[in-house]
């Protein structure tokens, strides 16, 4: 997959971040490619969010630089993320409860229809949209059912639904299997092989060794603020990345 | 990116939910809509006088008084937070309006010029350009109210202090200026335009009492902009998930700033209605109304957790509220009751609620 000839959709070089005096990231090498999914894992404080909340603007890297497609980017809100193609998939799904599938995959870029001198909501448009996204994920999901009513497979479609609307280059996934049932966490899977399919780049940030070793081309460990290893799955197991996790062993 | 899709979806593990388990069919407003018509049956078995058109009239002009401030407050609501000032935003916004007509409409009074001038016999006040006065006075009225409600946005979307604790305060503070600009006199609304004043709040159109037409049309445009706009998609986002909306890149310190601005208009206009029914401001006016305003809000279906409400419910919360005050005094019970009971009727419209989201 990740062969010399193809551009990296994001590529991080010495990336760095502190916080007063807490040195949250240090020298974070990382190269993501299109339709790669990457596995981050790390032990609670190994920097994780941090590095996930840089790539997706939540704040500026202290050092080092981010290029995403090519070119050099620097991103101070999480819009800026968002309109050059990332995407974040938020562990509690970031999801309106009393909104319809269709309005929660549309929430802050609805489709509008002009009458007269007024924009309304282009109702009928979202639905089918929003039913194709569905389709394309093959998610069983209503988009006009409340969200509410739905299963945690159905709200995990949804919130990725979402990623899909605006074509995202690369999809972060922070614990996307955290809190679900295990056939929901299959389904889940399901649709991270759709997205890697459709040539996205997947981040798939996760505590459970599974589902990383179920769907992953890579795996990237994280450990007090540095990369300590990245592999090809094929290379590793999770037995290696147990004791990178946690230290028994260095670096790989 | 148009990928033809390998298999259309199928719906073989998810049911569709029947029609009366959806929308507005499985709202709280339609339960209490229907405790409304049960009601008014009863209430025409119960009184001879309750349907005569002389009544009807009665209680529409009268849960109209309160409606068109609940239609704000609902805005507020939905979207997770509450609003404790309209009912001095009322009131004030009522003194600045009679206030305004009335010094524009006495000559010697500073700008009063531009506006009046004297008849040929020296004593009749006669305006410039008819009509005027009366806007001007509503405009400066409803600027107050634009203000304050700017005030209260302010200080919770962008200060971050808790909306019932900033809304309580404006009651304090707005009251309070209301006695300071009338010296706790209240006001009266005057001068030569104050005809057109009194046709417009508390005259009727073919029957129709001004206030409810108001209402209506207040209403309809209500239920357009929250099913059918951008920005009522973002007021329902916001009450459902505040974090969800901001990550999702909507404008949440804006939203929330207009829709304080919207229930103090309401109120504001509110104020200025009732005014021209009662014939005067006075400084105690709509004392404690945001009780009232707030109930029938609740008692229509509108969720003070924020994500659920709607004008039908707030409308329909009002009417029931005026039917009982209505019908206790039509059936001659004793009139202290009225309190009793509301407080009854709000506990048990949001427990039929609770029950039946339970059982589904």
């Amino acid at each position: 997959m990740a062969s010399a000839s193809v551009q990296p959709v994001l590529e991080l070089t010495g990336i760095g971040k502190e916080f007063g005096a807490i040195r949250a990231l240090h020298d974070v090498d990382l190269q993501v490619y299109p339709g790669e999914v990457v596995g981050l894992m790390g032990d609670n404080g190994a920097g994780k969010s941090t590095l996930v909340k840089v790539i997706a603007g939540n704040f500026p890297p202290s050092h080092g630089e981010m290029r995403f497609d090519g070119n050099a980017v620097q991103f101070y809100r999480p819009v800026d993320a968002r309109a050059v193609g990332i995407e974040v998939v938020y562990q509690d799904l970031a999801l309106s409860d009393n909104l319809t599938a269709a309005a929660n995959v549309f929430l802050g870029r609805e489709l509008k229809r002009r009458i007269g001198p007024f924009a309304l909501l282009d109702h009928k448009a979202m639905a089918a949209r929003a039913l194709e996204l569905f389709g394309e994920l093959r998610s069983e999901t209503r988009p006009d059912d409340l969200v509410k009513q739905m299963s945690g497979g159905q709200r995990q479609a949804v919130a990725i639904a979402r990623t899909r609307l605006s074509n995202a280059k690369l999809v972060m996934m922070d614990e996307p299997t955290a809190a679900i049932s295990v056939r929901q966490v299959e389904q889940v899977l399901g649709l991270i092989h759709r997205l890697k399919e459709q040539g996205v780049a997947v981040m798939l940030i996760s505590h459970r060794m599974p589902d990383v070793f179920a769907v992953c081309d890579r795996v990237v460990v994280m450990r007090r603020g540095e990369k300590r290893a990245d592999k090809p799955i094929a290379d590793t197991s999770p037995e290696e990345v147990t004791a990178l996790i946690t230290g028994a062993k260095e670096a790989a | 990116m148009a990928l033809p899709m390998e298999s259309p979806v199928t719906f073989s593990n998810v049911g569709k939910t029947a029609w009366w388990q959806r929308g507005v069919f499985a709202s709280q407003t339609a339960y209490v809509t229907l405790a409304l018509l049960v009601l008014l049956v009863i209430m025409h078995f119960a009184s001879p006088y309750f349907f005569t058109e002389g009544n009807m009239q009665n209680v529409a002009k009268n849960f109209s008084f309160i409606a068109i401030a609940t239609l704000g407050v609902t805005f507020v609501i939905i979207t997770g937070g509450i609003d404790l000032s309209v009912g001095s935003m009322m009131c004030f916004s009522a003194m600045i309006t009679s206030m305004v007509m009335t010094a524009l409409s006495t000559p010697g009074m500073p700008g009063a010029s531009l506006f009046v001038h004297l008849a040929a016999d020296g004593k009749t006040v006669v305006a410039n350009v008819p009509g005027l006065i009366l806007v001007t006075s509503v405009l400066s009225g409803l600027g107050v109210a634009l203000i304050v409600g700017l005030v209260n946005g302010f200080c919770i979307a962008v200060l971050g202090l808790s909306p019932f604790v900033t809304t309580l305060g404006m009651l304090s503070i707005v009251r309070g200026l209301g006695y300071v600009v009338s010296n706790g006199r209240g006001s009266f609304p005057g001068g030569p335009d104050a005809d057109y004043f009194y046709r417009l709040t508390s005259g009727d159109l073919l029957g129709v009492p001004m206030p409810f037409l108001y209402l209506v049309i207040l209403a309809l445009i209500m239920a357009v902009v929250l099913h059918h706009t951008t920005f009522g998609r973002h007021v329902f986002a916001l009450g459902g998930n505040e974090k969800a909306a901001e990550l999702t890149g909507v404008a949440v310190v804006r939203v929330k700033i207009e829709v304080y601005v919207i229930c103090a208009l309401a109120a504001g206009l509110q104020g200025i209605i009732i005014c021209g029914w009662l014939g005067s401001a006075p400084a105690n006016m709509a004392t404690s109304y945001e009780l009232n305003v707030i109930a029938a809000a609740v008692i229509g279906g509108a969720n003070l957790a924020g994500g659920i409400g709607g004008p039908l419910g707030a409308i329909v919360g009002c009417v029931l509220l005026e039917v009982i005050r209505n019908g206790l005094v039509l059936a001659q019970v004793n009139s202290y009751w009225q309190q009793t009971l509301v407080g009854v009727i709000i506990i048990l419209a949001v427990l039929v609620d609770r029950v039946r989201s339970r059982m589904l």
